[in-house]
């Protein structure tokens, strides 16, 4: 069944498309350029957008690595990639994050530092971050053209005057290149500092609200925040003070899941990002990785949590 | 004296128009509707002239064209012709002939509007200091302990509790959110504000404090207002000159005492001698 597919599953002009739209997106750092996404045989919201720069980006002999929150294993990572693996004959899928020409990934940036030749795709939910301020689209544009972002500051700012800090756990608005503040998709802020001067190529891809944006190479990005009450990033440090570590490969210098172990019913700390925690040593280790968590608890724990644990 | 605004010949119609919109309405026809083609003539031939410090009324029934002419001059809404000109820091801003991006940059930070219902002036889902914070964010100021400061002062000023800015402004009574609007509108110190219909709707003695407040601004800032309504009171309290309008015209014009003590044109006789 797989051989009636065309390389890349788009028909060549659906690609053609896409190179377009994708070459624009990086002559305009973070500008939101409108494409006519594809159906895909999956449901909108599940990755459509990243899939579909991936197929469109992918050649053949090159290598792919899709993560689901860090992990190669979870589900929609492992549907993506056997997808993709269906659909582009000759290519080669990696789980290590430097063998890995394109990366796609949702919702998180890989721990260890890209490469100049290397690429990665990011799923989007909702592209526009002044959705939530603004429900016009027309407004919003405009919003965006005049760099007028004071509406999403007032959001930081009505947080700080609630909570003495600012709360957002992921889809930090992050200005790029002095001018387009992005929804940089669901990364925690952990990663936000990745994108800044990032030497490989960030791609956004949002299928289901038919935009794709880009962070070229090399290209300032900066979260919004106050002079006085900076950005910062989530906190691991315990009640005395210790930094946490993975209780896997004992890292104490990466983005952390915080879940409980069944067994004895205490919250564990573990490297979100599993390939990592397998170069730290991880494998060595009999003891399996946990399951990963699955979306919904990790939302919740955001929700719940943000940044209070630590 | 320092011209803050020139308007000449201002007009606004809503409908196709015609040749015939502006002879066949007005005043002398008791209509603003041109009987050729239907359409509405609701400012024709606005000009004025407005300087530092001053206060101008523009008074006049519903349908008179005397906010027409205000939103036109704030970007509400766009002229059918006419110009206006912004004087401001020895520079001359054409209003009417600038791209909406300028026009916009222009009425955040150099204009300031306070209209009749608070709710269209201030966005309600954020609390008050929020929504003075937009004002200060919108003209660049990213310092949080500075917005904070500047919002407290600008609600002190206006006479709200300062300890009331983080609570929502649907908390407020009327008169409360009359002042949180002002202090908005005052956040980057424009020298030019807009008033339409400040006092509507609200009790006399909150009226007076509200009228106090506008002028010890005028005093205090030298601020130049465009002051519109319908009530004479209002007028004969605020404004050094005034424009009575009628079916989209000007109908008589000059100081306020003069108009009031010894109007010229029929209308103007019967609105002052109506008054309460």
């Amino acid at each position: 069944m797989s051989n009636s597919y065309p390389f890349g599953f788009l028909d060549e002009y659906a690609k053609k498309e896409i190179r377009r739209t994708t070459l624009k997106a990086v002559a305009l750092p973070g500008y939101q350029v409108p494409y006519s996404s594809r159906e895909m045989p999956m449901g909108r919201g599940f990755g459509t957008g990243g899939l579909q720069l991936t197929l469109s980006l992918l050649g053949k002999e090159e290598t792919l690595k899709v993560i689901d929150q860090g992990s190669d294993d979870s589900v929609n990572a492992v549907n993506l990639r056997s997808f993709i693996e269906m659909t582009c004959k000759g290519i080669n899928t990696t789980t290590k994050t430097h063998e890995a020409d394109i990366i796609q990934s949702r919702h998180r940036i890989p721990e260890k530092p890209l490469r100049e030749d290397q690429l990665i795709v990011l799923q989007v939910p909702y592209p526009d971050p002044l959705v939530v301020v603004e429900p016009s689209e027309d407004k919003r544009k405009t919003l965006h053209g005049e760099a007028d972002y004071s509406r999403l500051l007032v959001k930081l700012y009505e947080d700080i005057v609630k909570f003495n800090e600012i709360t957002i756990s992921h889809r930090y608005p992050t200005r790029i290149n002095d001018h387009y503040v992005i929804d940089p998709s669901p990364i925690p802020r952990w990663d936000v500092p990745k994108i800044n001067q990032s030497k490989a190529l960030i791609l956004f891809g949002a299928g289901r609200e038919k935009k794709i944006y880009a962070v070229p190479p090399y290209t300032k990005a900066e979260p919004l925040a106050f002079e006085d009450v900076p950005f910062r990033v989530e906190d691991f440090t315990d009640e005395n003070s210790q930094r946490r570590a993975c209780k896997r490969c004992g890292c104490t210098n990466s983005f952390l899941d915080e879940f409980i172990d069944s067994n004895k019913g205490e919250k564990v700390y573990q490297c979100s990002d599993a390939d990592w925690c397998d170069e730290q040593g991880g494998s060595n280790i009999t003891e399996d990785r946990t399951p990963e968590v699955t979306n919904e608890s990790l939302e919740n724990s955001n929700k719940a949590g943000g940044l209070a644990h630590g | 004296m320092d011209k803050v605004l020139e308007v000449n010949k201002l007009s606004k119609i809503y409908g196709s128009g015609c040749p015939s919109c502006f002879e066949l309405t007005g005043p002398e026809y008791n209509t603003n509707i041109c009987p050729r083609c239907g359409s509405v003539v609701a400012a024709h031939d606005v000009s004025f002239e407005l300087y530092k410090g001053e206060i101008l009324g523009i008074m006049g029934e519903s349908g008179s064209g005397k906010s027409t002419a205000v939103k036109c001059l704030y970007f509400d809404q766009e002229p059918s012709s006419g110009s206006a000109s912004f004087f401001n820091e020895g520079q001359q801003y054409d209003l009417f002939t600038m791209n909406a991006a300028q026009q916009r940059r222009l009425s955040n930070h150099r204009f300031g509007m306070v209209y009749q219902n608070p709710h269209l002036g201030l966005n309600f889902d954020i609390s008050a200091g929020g929504n003075i914070a937009e004002r200060l964010l919108m003209s660049d100021v990213d310092n949080y302990a500075e917005i904070r400061s500047r919002a407290t002062g600008l609600l002190s000023r206006t006479e709200v509790l300062p300890e009331r800015m983080d609570e929502l402004p649907k908390n407020f009574s009327g008169g409360m959110q009359q002042r949180v609007q002002i202090a908005k509108v005052l956040a980057t110190n424009p020298p030019l504000l807009f008033l339409d219909e400040v006092t509507t709707g609200l009790d006399l003695s909150v009226q007076a404090a509200i009228l106090d407040l506008i002028l010890e601004i005028q005093q205090e800032k030298q601020t130049a207002m465009i002051v519109v309504t319908h009530d004479l009171g209002v007028i004969r309290l605020l404004a050094g000159r005034t424009l009575v309008m009628k079916y989209g015209r000007v109908i008589e014009s000059g100081l306020t005492d003069q108009v009031l003590e010894d109007p010229q044109h029929t209308y103007t006789q019967r609105l002052v001698a109506s008054a309460l």
